[in-house]
């Protein structure tokens, strides 16, 4: 058995105890231990995107790789069946991308944070902490897991933003808080709805006798009981009901009667519960994008979070909003799916727009860059919308390369908020003469975030407009002038940052008297090329090699759109009949 | 385009072609990264050296292709994109169109290097500078190489960034900052134009790859069909933006802020002819389109007049030279829009030489003037500056149209083609070419002729420019001098080395469109009339400004002086900013504030924090009922079942 995702989850809350154990005025150690626990998750997660084949698809139970699977809590519910939950991860090209994303994020956020004085421990004890979570997240195949990690984000973050932020930190964090809190129970309810219609199918097959505990599973066995329990030949004491999600991706392991069965024909406010379901999960995942208009919670978080913490919710916990629609929405609601792709491109466009809009009128250059993360994860709902294979490869794409650049965007804002302790665009002119090399990033932080050739960016973008504009053909999905008004975006976003450029940068050098006492405006120091330069040589590779990266997620990304297309018209009709019925 | 393209698989000349764009590239890097230590003549070495040897290597590659018998290839490299059914291959296309783009883009782009080295000796950011330039050369390249219309995105968007950082690059000054900035919107407004474009060729052609889509281009059957507009209409958007054509124009007299020699290079040589470049590549698509021909013959003769008419006035000398490039640039869009695409070529060879050189030359007034660029303040210019002026005037010969000069073959040969198609636009063509003549003179008297009009003190500083920079201009004079034998019209009975040069590119066309192609429909004596029209006309407008600058001394007035009602209108350029401004910028600032104040700050944010305050204020109202008096929740819970018996009672 490998237990390479495991010690990728779990590295982090090792480090965590060890720094647990140091008492609180070694600094310098409870600092090395950290970055020494985030080098390793970085290495390994470097090591698994070697070791992961990019060719394999998984399709419902096969095809993930490294998996580890362990009966967790189980335990016999008399005739409602068996209660079981797994701790089962395991990874696919959509799921690497991101874990290779944490593991280098992780490492600059150390370097960023080492300039923390205030309560040295328990800041990293939380940050070794929420890496764990998040790294969970990404790996859990069964949605309990998925869903205990996705919490215990929270809580992490919640400290992070409340004890360590600005002025105005506890609003930030509670409005966080409460946004988050409502999400997940949303997912909450469709998850225990899931619960009680999804079974297992291996699980059942042992059961029910066909073969032994233990035993592999033996695909007639499996096909056997699905047909078995479409055609409710299985007691309902057999049934071993799974949160396992790709269980539920196949709609042949949903109990026929069962509130989410495609033919329960159960409905609520006039529509199938199944797509209410998706309502909620989409709901609830559109919180953490995010999408507008529950985007609120964020300029607000960033602008009072510290920079460390700012670059990892930007560049890590946001993706796991777009990462749970690709992993869990889409494909076990993908009849739903179909129907609302126009809401959810929609979003994306509306997302698009209004993002940069906003961002043009900011003053304070880090809400401005909060803003364009709207903007930009805009995008990612455009492309899953379209459920085209260019679309959804863009989406997969530009999840990780906003992750790459926002996280610089937000670094160089700390650097200047480092020095002045202030970030408002007008107490800032011509910083280019004072500070070249610093200047130089800002450069290639905001080319690269408005889509400059080059750039990772631009092929995210690229993919994601082109599988939007041929979805009316390919798929039939979004109306193309959803497309072209989300073009205008790209236009936006040079507009947002060229203007703060020139505005901060450019001209005579000026800063605003009343800071002039505190600010010493230095360049570059070594901390700071170190956390910097790594993520513009990434921008570049994934830029012009991007085959880097989709060479990995291609195969898993293309297969899982079209069996959603696929399975998608097959049960929207489904669906769609039961209600005439 | 070629009916076959094979790709050459040959290692060496793989790395050949690689070399041309990576040289610059490495030159960027290198005194990207090493400009504060590198003296500034090694900054200058490395900037000019790279793009010499991808001169050479351009010079070698021209030469083997005639000798392989001009058989059009691609080189592949690797895969740069690929996901589901989209293949995007980072590879070259080397075919008669690229190599003579080729041939420009260096043999020109050395030559402003090296003057150049000169020009901005005096400057400390000499190395960014040069960075920056061979930055642009290895976007253009990408541009002018790469084998797909994704990758001639790539370069395009690559020297839209060169040209903002370098219109830019004195970014102490707001105005050139201002300038940089409306460069790269103005540019994006097209680029996003182009990009649906290649959205729509992916999904109408299954590809971008040059040689699949002409391939599958040339079988459909129909003129016009709606998604072929679509298609070249979006391209063309494209070409507005970086060609400067209405509406999209306003960018380029502006980016005069940048250096001169960026100006010569980027704003007048190479990087606004890519718009032309695109719509010969794409022959093809255009051809099946001619409504959109139709529409870029009009938008081009529009923007030649309008342009011309704007220059006549205009009193900063690189003014001039910007609204001379937009107005010659219309020039090729209407040879282009008749379908004169060979003849729209020879313009841009042709306009390449001329117009670096009037940059050049300029550049070469500027630096002696210390930085003034105001014609009020020169004047007898051609003593101090002999090397400059003649071939300033050369320049000058050339753009007015006067035989023998290059202007004169290329300009003619388009306007015949006009006159064939339309007799409005060539009329519009000829009196654009009269202001042409016009206000070239009349930069050229004003400069070099009368008396010198600047300050006392100033008249001593008055220098020659070193011969790193006249090598340059005098280069530049030779083939503005005798460039237009590329391109001896028929009735000569020479050859027409360009047109035949060219004549593979369209294969396909002419197979869609044969008529199109056919040569010798104006007869050999209207050809001469309308030869002889354009130089009379040309001469009539040198006569005038002769007549107006040298005899009469005129100066243009001062800035604050009152202008006639016309004069002003073009003086003002139109308040054609103006109107923008006021249509454009500020609308969208005012939806940006408004969304931000309004929607955003009081009624999203203010529902989410009104729930929250419901809910704490419920929260409060609810807890007067839990008063703690037994008796209260008594009664509260028989008036209760009471109701629930009563409404049960009602509804069962």
């Amino acid at each position: 058995m490998n237990f390479i995702l495991s010690s990728l989850i779990f590295t982090p809350l090792l480090a965590a105890l060890v720094v647990l154990l140091l008492p609180v005025r070694r600094q310098k150690a409870i600092k090395a231990v950290t970055l020494l626990g985030t080098l390793v998750q970085m290495v390994l997660a470097i090591l698994l995107y070697f070791r992961f084949d990019g060719s394999a698809f998984a399709n419902g139970q096969q095809g993930y790789q490294f998996v580890e699977k362990l009966h967790w809590i189980g335990f016999s519910l008399g005739t409602l069946g068996r209660f079981q939950i797994d701790y089962f991860v395991g990874v696919d090209g959509i799921s690497i991308s991101m874990v290779l994303l944490t593991g280098i994020i992780g490492v600059i956020g150390v370097i960023s944070s080492w300039t923390i004085t205030k309560n040295v421990k328990g800041y990293f004890l939380l940050y070794l902490l929420l890496l764990t979570s998040v790294t969970g997240c990404f790996l859990a195949l069964d949605f309990f897991l998925f869903y205990l990690f996705f919490e215990f984000m929270l809580l992490p973050m919640y400290f992070l933003i409340g004890l360590w932020g600005g002025p105005k930190r506890e609003y930030a964090a509670i409005k966080f808080f409460i946004y988050t809190l409502v999400g997940s129970l949303f997912i909450l309810i469709v998850m225990i709805g899931l619960y009680t219609s999804v079974i297992d199918p291996q699980a059942t097959a042992v059961q029910l006798g066909l073969i032994g505990a233990g035993g592999t599973a033996a695909p007639n066995a499996i096909l056997q009981v699905q047909q078995m329990l479409q055609q409710n030949m299985v007691s309902s004491a057999d049934m071993v009901r799974t949160f396992s999600i790709p269980a539920m991706m196949e709609p042949a392991n949903f109990i026929p009667g069962s509130l989410l069965h495609v033919l329960s024909g159960v409905e609520l406010w006039y529509l199938p519960i199944r797509f209410i379901a998706f309502l909620l999960l989409f709901a609830g995942f559109a919180i953490k994008v995010p999408s507008v208009p529950v985007h609120t919670w964020l300029p607000d978080a960033h602008v009072e979070a510290p920079t460390p913490v700012s670059v990892l919710l930007a560049a890590i916990l946001l993706k796991v909003g777009g990462y749970g629609l690709i992993r869990i929405v889409y494909p076990i609601f993908p009849d739903a799916g179909a129907y609302f792709s126009i809401l959810v491109g929609g979003l994306g466009v509306l997302s698009i727009i209004y993002g940069a809009l906003n961002a043009l009128a900011m003053n304070d250059l880090k809400k401005l860059v909060a803003y364009s993360s709207v903007s930009h994860m805009g995008f990612v709902l455009l492309g899953l919308a379209s459920l085209t294979t260019e679309g959804v490869n863009g989406a997969v794409y530009m999840m990780f390369s906003h992750g790459i650049i926002s996280a610089m965007l937000f670094l160089v804002v700390g650097v200047i908020y480092d020095r002045a302790h202030d970030r408002a665009i007008q107490n800032f002119r011509g910083l280019a003469k004072v500070m070249p090399a610093y200047t130089t990033f800002v450069i290639i932080a905001f080319f690269a975030s408005l889509g400059l050739p080059g750039f990772s960016g631009f092929i995210s973008e690229l993919l994601v407009l082109l599988g939007g504009f041929s979805a009316p053909e390919a798929t039939g999905m979004l109306p193309r002038w959803l497309t072209v008004v989300a073009v205008f975006g790209l236009l936006l976003s040079a507009a947002y940052y060229l203007w703060a450029l020139q505005r901060m940068f450019f001209g005579k050098y000026w800063i605003f008297p009343e800071l002039r006492a505190k600010a010493t405006i230095t360049d570059l120091n070594f901390r700071e090329y170190l956390m910097l330069a790594p993520l513009a040589v990434l921008a570049l590779l994934f830029g012009i090699l991007p085959n880097l990266l989709l060479d990995k997620i291609s195969v898993a990304v293309t297969g899982m759109t079209q069996l959603t297309l696929q399975n998608g018209q097959e049960q929207l009709e489904l669906v769609l009949s039961s209600l005439i019925r | 385009m070629q009916e076959i393209v094979m790709p050459r698989m040959n290692q060496d000349m793989a790395l050949l072609c690689l070399l041309i764009p990576l040289l610059p590239f490495i030159g960027f890097l290198l005194n990207g990264l090493g400009n504060r230590k590198f003296s500034k003549g090694l900054v200058g070495f490395i900037g000019c050296s790279t793009v010499l040897v991808s001169f050479l290597i351009s010079i070698y590659l021209f030469l083997d292709f005639k000798a392989n018998g001009s058989q059009a290839y691609t080189v592949d490299y690797y895969n740069w994109i690929s996901a589901g059914s989209l293949r995007i291959g980072f590879s070259f296309l080397i075919d008669q169109l690229t190599l003579l783009m080729l041939l420009m883009v260096t043999g020109i782009g050395f030559l402003i290097h090296l003057y150049s080295a000169g020009y901005m000796s005096h400057d400390e950011g000499i190395g960014k500078f040069f960075s920056f330039l061979n930055l642009f050369m290895f976007s253009m390249l990408l541009l002018v190489m790469g084998s797909n219309y994704v990758m001639m995105f790539v370069g395009w968007e690559g020297v839209g960034l060169c040209s903002y950082l370098l219109i830019g690059f004195w970014n102490k000054n707001t105005n050139y900052n201002n300038a940089a900035k409306k460069a790269f919107i103005m540019n994006r407004i097209g680029d996003l134009g182009f990009l649906l474009g290649i959205f729509l060729i992916f999904i109408t052609f299954g590809s971008v790859s040059y040689p699949q889509v002409f391939a599958e281009a040339s079988k459909l059957t129909g003129l016009d069909t709606p998604v072929m507009i679509g298609i070249t209409m979006f391209l063309f958007i494209g070409a507005m933006g970086k060609s400067a054509q209405i509406p999209l124009f306003t960018w380029l007299p502006d980016a005069m802020a940048g250096p001169t020699p960026v100006s010569a290079l980027i704003h007048a040589a190479t990087m606004v002819t890519a718009g032309i470049y695109m719509v010969i590549r794409s022959n093809v698509l255009f051809i099946l389109a001619p409504t959109t021909l139709e529409v870029i013959a009009i938008i081009g003769a529009a923007t030649a007049l309008l342009a011309a008419t704007i220059g006549l006035v205009q009193n900063d000398i690189k003014k001039v030279l910007a609204y001379s490039t937009v107005s010659q640039l219309g020039y090729m869009f209407l040879a282009l829009g008749v379908m004169a695409f060979s003849s729209s070529m020879f313009h841009v060879l042709m306009h390449a030489f001329f117009k670096a050189l009037l940059f050049l030359g300029a550049g070469s007034v500027i630096h002696a003037m210390s930085n003034e660029q105001d014609m009020r303040r020169m004047g007898g210019l051609r003593k101090a500056l002999p090397v400059t002026f003649i071939t300033f005037l050369i320049g000058t010969l050339a753009i007015s149209g006067i035989p023998p000069f290059a202007g004169f073959f290329s300009k003619d040969e388009l306007l015949a083609h006009v006159f064939e198609h339309n007799k409005i636009l060539w009329g519009v063509g000829v009196l654009a070419s009269f202001m042409t003549a016009f206000y070239m003179f009349r930069a050229l008297f004003l400069t070099f002729f009368g008396k010198f009009r600047g300050p006392e003190e100033q008249k001593h500083h008055l220098h020659e420019s070193p011969a790193v920079m006249t090598v340059p201009l005098i280069v530049l004079a030779i083939l503005s001098t005798i460039g237009g034998f590329l391109g001896i019209p028929e009735v000569f009975g020479a050859e027409h080395v360009l047109g035949d040069y060219l004549a593979p590119l369209y294969t396909y066309a002419r197979s869609i469109n044969p008529a199109a192609f056919e040569t010798g429909a104006v007869s050999h004596e209207l050809e001469f009339i309308l030869m002889a029209v354009s130089v009379g006309v040309a001469v009539l407008a040198i006569i005038i400004a002769y007549f107006m600058y040298i005899k009469k001394e005129e100066v243009p007035a001062e800035e604050n002086a009152r202008l006639a009602p016309v004069h002003n209108l073009l003086y003002q350029k139109y308040y054609i900013d103006e109107l923008y401004n006021s249509l454009i910028v500020r609308p969208v600032m005012w939806l940006s504030n408004a969304v931000h104040r309004l929607v955003d700050v009081i009624v999203v944010d203010g529902i989410v924090n009104g729930v929250g305050r419901m809910v704490i204020l419920s929260g409060r109202t609810l807890r007067y009922a839990q008063s703690g008096a037994i008796g209260f929740y008594l009664l509260v819970m028989v008036c209760s079942i009471a109701l629930i018996l009563f409404l049960n009672f009602f509804i069962g």
